[in-house]
């Protein structure tokens, strides 16, 4: 038993010294965005010699940090949403119907997934820029675009929970004077409540950390979501190291508040949408 | 046995909306590129049929063909140490240490943040801080900026990938690990089994689903990578970092030659489908029916 003792300490303290090398960038950058430019650059290591938060107020206006998070969150927000509700109603159909049709589009779906955006983004700017069918480019137009690229895997994982759910319940609620779609919203819907979990936590980090499409999409600065700001403003202060690492820990504060508040969520649905 | 008619209601009730998102936005691109490659296409027009002009001036691209077989060592490279490290912390998280659930949150964290925030750290890292730690300590290995020299920069975009990767592989491993019934472990322990047959002989061949998945999950998403190159080296030095995403960008958005680039993407999708489909093969091969 003390063998067993003393092993497991020395794996925690294996373990600790990892999980330190995982934190260091991260607590390297905090550490930084309280320094001036000089110390920085000098003394990228050393403890800062006062604690100065004029870096964050500066990059709070330079990125125009408010306006950037509120745009991340309308686009992940309103995406995510049309995604849960057009990939479970897609996921329902396929799932209860047995025709050749359904059989091949959930083929396509499923294969559509290894697809990958760069494959599509060239013919994307012909297809809905100036010279195509003119789309605003505005949250609305990204969102539908999300929709397009999240579908397939949410109608898939969708579609495995629901050709779990006894075929008897639809027929019950059919003899009880239900129509397809009051079956779906009363008696199927409630009950999706973990996969729900799933899709809007994978497909949520997948669109608010996305940079390439709202590169491409997003042309308008009022318009641009928080790792868009950041980039631009990197690229532009790059000399000023203060505002670089302020912006940086700006940006990723919200995402860890996120994952504080529904650490559990997240990491059983990401277990479950790996295993399906 | 549902009438034609319902059949037909449900479709347009159910089917109709998202199917027309998913046709507009993905299929049509797809398709539309795929006849784009055959074409003297440059972003507004394609006026005439060119046959195979733009794969035969993509496979005599040098730059290209640099960028596919860097992207090739990458994933290799990535694939490998992601799901070595991943598992390894796997098998370190699910001894009953104390406060492991502090050290998953520890490992899992870099995947929260998206590649463009992570680039943009470790240039700080790699061009600031490393240098000057090297300089204080004595430890030589980090003493030039890393991302300067053409191997040392492949080596950080690997470092930072395994960094970002492995947490979440980690998840899907200790899923997998929790999953396996106690039972079969301690019959194997009776039998006289050392911890590492037990893990060898009982755990890995009941986990290989979550093996098929890791790969897939980490072969698609260092194929794709585009974030993190982008913001780490972007490219450089000279373009000799360029993996083959930002490589078709700059083809197509950056030198104007749109058919060309898009053969390229097309080139790239057919890599991906292909490795794709032998890895899961192969893999599922493993897998222990129960």
């Amino acid at each position: 038993m003390k063998r067993a003792k003393r092993i497991n300490l020395f794996f925690f303290i294996f373990a600790s010294v990892l999980a330190v090398f995982y934190a260091f960038p991260f607590l390297l950058v905090l550490l930084n965005s309280v320094k001036g430019k000089r110390e920085i650059i000098n003394s990228p290591l050393a403890w800062p010699a006062e604690f100065r938060f004029d870096n964050f107020i500066a990059a709070i206006t330079k990125m125009d940090y408010w306006t950037a998070l509120g745009n991340s969150l309308i686009i992940t927000v309103i995406a995510v949403s049309a995604i849960i509700i057009t990939s479970s109603m897609l996921a329902y159909y396929l799932a209860r119907s047995k025709t050749k049709f359904s059989a091949a589009t959930f083929l396509i779906l499923v294969a559509s997934m290894i697809v990958p955006f760069q494959a599509l983004m060239i013919p994307f700017v012909g297809l809905f820029g100036q010279n195509g069918i003119n789309l605003p480019l505005n949250q609305i137009t990204i969102c539908i675009f999300y929709v397009g690229f999240g579908v397939a895997l949410s109608t898939f994982l969708y579609h495995g929970f629901i050709s779990n759910i006894p075929y008897e319940l639809d027929e019950a609620a059919a003899i009880d004077g239900a129509s397809p779609f009051t079956t779906f919203r009363k008696v199927i819907l409630p009950m999706l409540g973990p996969v729900t979990a799933t899709v809007s936590i994978i497909n949520g980090l997948w669109i608010w950390n996305d940079f390439l499409l709202p590169s491409i999409v997003l042309s308008d600065t009022d318009q641009k979501t928080l790792p868009l700001k950041t980039f631009v403003f990197y690229g532009k202060y790059t000399s000023d190291y203060g505002l670089a690492m302020a912006g940086l820990v700006l940006s990723v504060i919200p995402i860890l508040i996120f994952y504080f508040v529904m650490q559990r969520k997240i990491i059983s649905g990401i277990s479950a949408g790996a295993v399906k | 046995m549902r009438s034609r008619r319902q059949e037909i209601r449900r479709f347009l009730v159910f089917a109709t909306i998202p199917l027309i998102i998913f046709t507009v936005v993905l299929l049509v691109p797809f398709f539309r590129g795929i006849y784009f490659t055959f074409t003297n296409w440059d972003g507004f027009t394609a006026t005439d049929f060119v046959g195979f002009d733009n794969f035969v001036a993509s496979f005599n691209d040098q730059a290209f063909w640099a960028s596919l077989g860097l992207t090739l060592l990458y994933v290799l490279a990535s694939v490998i140490l992601v799901n070595a490290v991943g598992f390894g912390l796997a098998l370190l998280v699910t001894i009953p240490l104390r406060g492991v659930n502090f050290l998953r949150t520890a490992f899992f964290v870099p995947n929260l943040i998206g590649g463009v925030i992570l680039g943009l750290i470790w240039q700080f890292i790699f061009g600031q801080a490393l240098p000057v730690l090297a300089e204080e300590s004595g430890i030589p290995i980090f003493k030039e900026n890393w991302l300067l020299d053409t191997q040392t920069a492949f080596w950080a975009m690997v470092i930072v990938t395994v960094w970002q990767m492995s947490g979440y592989m980690m998840i899907i491993y200790v899923t997998a690990l929790m999953g396996i019934e106690r039972d079969l472990i301690e019959a194997s322990y009776i039998d006289g089994a050392s911890n590492a047959k037990a893990l060898w002989y009982i755990k890995l061949p009941l986990m290989a689903q979550a093996f098929t998945i890791s790969l897939f999950l980490t072969m698609r998403n260092s194929f794709m990578a585009y974030d993190l190159n982008l913001a780490l080296t972007g490219g450089n030095p000279y373009r000799t970092t360029e993996l083959i995403s930002l490589h078709v960008f700059r083809e197509a958005f950056g030198f104007g030659n749109f058919a060309t680039g898009q053969s390229q993407a097309v080139i790239m999708f057919l890599v991906i489908a292909i490795v794709a489909l032998v890895q899961v093969v192969l893999t599922k091969r493993l897998e222990v029916q129960r």
